[in-house]
């Protein structure tokens, strides 16, 4: 069985081609079932920023025409975007899809669910079924290992971070909501997915305050009277279109005295700024806008590039564990007929001696075939150990046809 | 045997404290490292005050050098109880050191040795020596909280970039432990103060130096908890408050020691 990678990324093609290619689950599947008729296995990888399909198949050269046919049927343009990779390579990149190094943000999270998604509606049967099991286990490992996945990559997710770090868990923080907007919507839904609840939203259009309000369950404000709920807030996330400030720093001492040391986390994604920066300087308070939140963000994807290169070596013996494996695979015919004959040998002697082991007894028999067993274990060991390594750098095939030639194997079937 | 135990104790200490320095430079393997060197430290310490106490009739570590070892396995102890958790090895950069530079001037002040025979009885000595070292040492680790929490909140106040590579305790768990472990403290403190004026009215002592900056201390520490409680200081205010209480535990556990040993 060889393995063979036809696919396109972010790498490779724009949005508005890899959007054509992209399958949703169900979509991936019948893909794969199709590029597996024959014998073959096949597992199709269909995210945003990847479509890929890895078929294992006898004969690579028709599996690998197949899948460039299946995906320029979905959009005859991939063809040029597409990348072929095979055996080895074809496996080191799923390990590092898996662990998320080849991913637009270097340890993102997100596609180890994605590969093993992908894994669970393929087509998959020995080959692709211990690629995936081991690719994933690799993604788990370096996750676990390094700290590639430990820092945010979005402004949302590094705002929501700094407030762990004033608050730690946020479990019940209530979060003032300044202006309606996408922006603010999705800061606040990072912080929500971490327990804090949405408390007020405040807009300068009632309708848009009051339709968010009701899908979180908040109450709506008008803008004017954001200062008389500070006092019972613990985060603001502001991103309003308004030209000024929307929040001084006045209103926000006056808002601190009532917070009895109460720390308050203000997050200011807007352009003109609504906060005033003043705010940072009182006590308790911590305000970032959304230079201070890149610069984290882009100081964290440093970091990550940093620990990506510790996990592109853990992935890297990962994979030769694979390959080693299924490099084997050429020559596990051969090491099983030739284990094969040595015992039929074995056992042909034996029958042969009978007249002379009739008069053992049972223990003294089973001596007897102990050690001849053992004599075939013993004999045979080493050139299994060696035909595997030759396998595993890719003379694999040779020393078995030598074999096969040396033992005649296989030859009393011809 | 105790001069065997005392020199891994140390050496595991000063490891941790290193261990700690880098783990501050880049978290990870030396931070595990340094973690294990308090541990295994510890175990040295804790084998050396069992010797002590099993060679010796009395209270061991009524002397000042010895009261200085029993206060570094305190600190230890108490650090122990959560400081290694991964969120909070930092807090380890704050204590190690400090542990380590106190055993050796414990050893130098021949508190690993022998204990002359004290005047006064052991229970007294365990209640009044041991209740104030346990305090003190639950101070001293209150303000190590709030150094903590000082270095953090100028962090974030900072607003530098660099401020999630480093994972630190949050604030509100630096402020919170720390006033917790002051409400544990302070009626040890309180008790082992009333022990120790029990016995100067019993025996119609002077009050000394010592016994006046005690008290200024037991009056900080509890203002810190009033302050807290009533008036709502918590924080940044609070972590300076601590590490005023906690100038004033060095100075009464460095530089007083000799008049009231004396």
């Amino acid at each position: 069985m060889r393995l063979v990678l036809v696919g396109t990324s972010h790498h490779h093609a724009p949005v508005e081609l890899r959007e054509r290619v992209a399958l949703d689950r169900e979509h991936a599947s019948a893909l794969a079932a199709r590029l597996a008729e024959g014998g073959c296995e096949a597992v199709c990888l269909s995210t945003c920023n990847r479509t890929e399909l890895y078929v294992a198949c006898t004969d690579p050269e028709a599996a690998e025409r197949a899948a460039v046919a299946a995906l320029a049927e979905l959009e005859p343009e991939v063809e040029k975007a597409l990348y072929r990779l095979r055996d080895q390579a074809a496996g080191l990149h799923l390990f590092r899809v898996a662990a998320g190094l080849d991913s637009l943000v270097p340890g993102e999270g997100e596609i180890l669910g994605q590969v093993r998604g992908a894994y669970e509606v393929g087509t998959t049967g020995p080959l692709l079924d211990r690629l995936f099991r081991q690719a994933l286990h690799a993604g788990r490992k370096v996750r676990a290992q390094t700290a590639i996945a430990e820092s945010p990559a979005s402004v949302s997710s590094a705002a929501a971070a700094l407030a762990e770090q004033v608050f730690g868990d946020l479990e019940g923080k209530s979060i003032l909501l300044v202006g309606a907007g996408k922006i603010s919507e999705q800061a606040a839904r990072n912080l929500v997915s971490r327990h804090a609840r949405i408390a007020f939203v405040a807009n300068r259009t009632a309708d848009r305050a009051v339709e968010l309000a009701e899908r979180f369950g908040a109450e709506p404000l008008p803008l004017e009277r954001i200062g008389e709920e500070l006092a019972d807030a613990d985060l603001v996330v502001s991103s309003t279109g308004a030209p000024g400030f929307v929040l001084d720093a006045p209103t926000v001492a006056e808002a601190v005295g009532r917070r009895r040391g109460r720390p308050l986390f203000l997050v200011d994604l807007a352009v003109p700024r609504d906060l005033d920066p003043a705010i940072n300087d009182l006590d308790g308070c911590y305000l970032y806008d959304i230079d201070d939140l890149e610069a984290i963000v882009a100081e964290t994807l440093v970091g990550r590039r940093r620990e990506a290169e510790q996990a592109e070596a853990m992935v890297a013996a990962e994979a030769a564990k694979f390959h080693e494996w299924h490099a084997s695979l050429d020559v596990v015919p051969a090491i099983a007929s030739l284990r094969a004959r040595a015992e039929e040998i074995r056992e042909a002697e034996l029958r042969k001696a009978e007249g002379l082991l009739g008069r053992l007894d049972e223990s003294q028999r089973r001596a007897v075939e102990s050690i001849t067993a053992q004599i075939v274990n013993k004999l045979l060991h080493l050139p299994t150990v060696r035909m595997k390594q030759a396998a595993a750098a890719a003379d694999g095939v040779v020393y078995a046809e030598a074999v096969r030639h040396l033992f005649g194997l296989g030859e009393d079937e011809r | 045997m105790a001069e065997l135990l005392f020199w891994p104790a140390l050496l595991l200490y000063g490891e941790a404290a290193v261990g700690y320095l880098g783990e501050a430079r880049r978290p990870g393997t030396s931070g595990r490292a340094a973690t294990w060197g308090v541990r295994l430290g510890w175990l040295a310490q804790t084998a050396l005050l069992a010797v002590q106490a099993s060679r010796d009739d009395g209270f061991p570590w009524g002397t000042w050098a010895g009261s200085l070892n029993l206060f570094v396995w305190l600190v230890v102890s108490a650090y122990l109880i959560w400081g290694c958790r991964r969120t909070f090895r930092l807090l380890g950069l704050a204590v190690m050191p400090f542990a380590a530079v106190l055993l050796a001037l414990a050893h130098a002040g021949g508190g690993i040795g022998a204990a002359s025979r004290s005047p006064y009885s052991s229970a007294f000595l365990v209640l009044h020596v041991g209740l104030v070292l346990a305090a003190f040492a639950g101070f001293t680790l209150a303000a190590a909280l709030s150094a903590l929490y000082l270095w953090q909140e100028r962090r974030l106040k900072r607003r530098e970039a660099t401020i999630l590579r480093r994972p630190a305790p949050p604030l509100a768990a630096l402020d919170g432990l720390a006033a917790r472990t002051v409400w544990f403290s302070l009626p040890a403190l309180t008790l082992g103060i009333a022990v120790g004026v029990a016995r100067l009215i019993a025996d119609g002592d002077r009050v000394d130096a010592l016994v006046a900056a005690t008290a200024v201390t037991w009056i900080v520490w509890a203002a810190y908890l009033a302050l807290r409680s009533l008036r709502g200081w918590t924080g940044r205010r609070a972590a300076y408050l601590a590490l005023a209480g906690f100038l004033l535990v060095v100075v009464v556990r460095l530089a007083l020691p000799a008049t009231h040993f004396a």
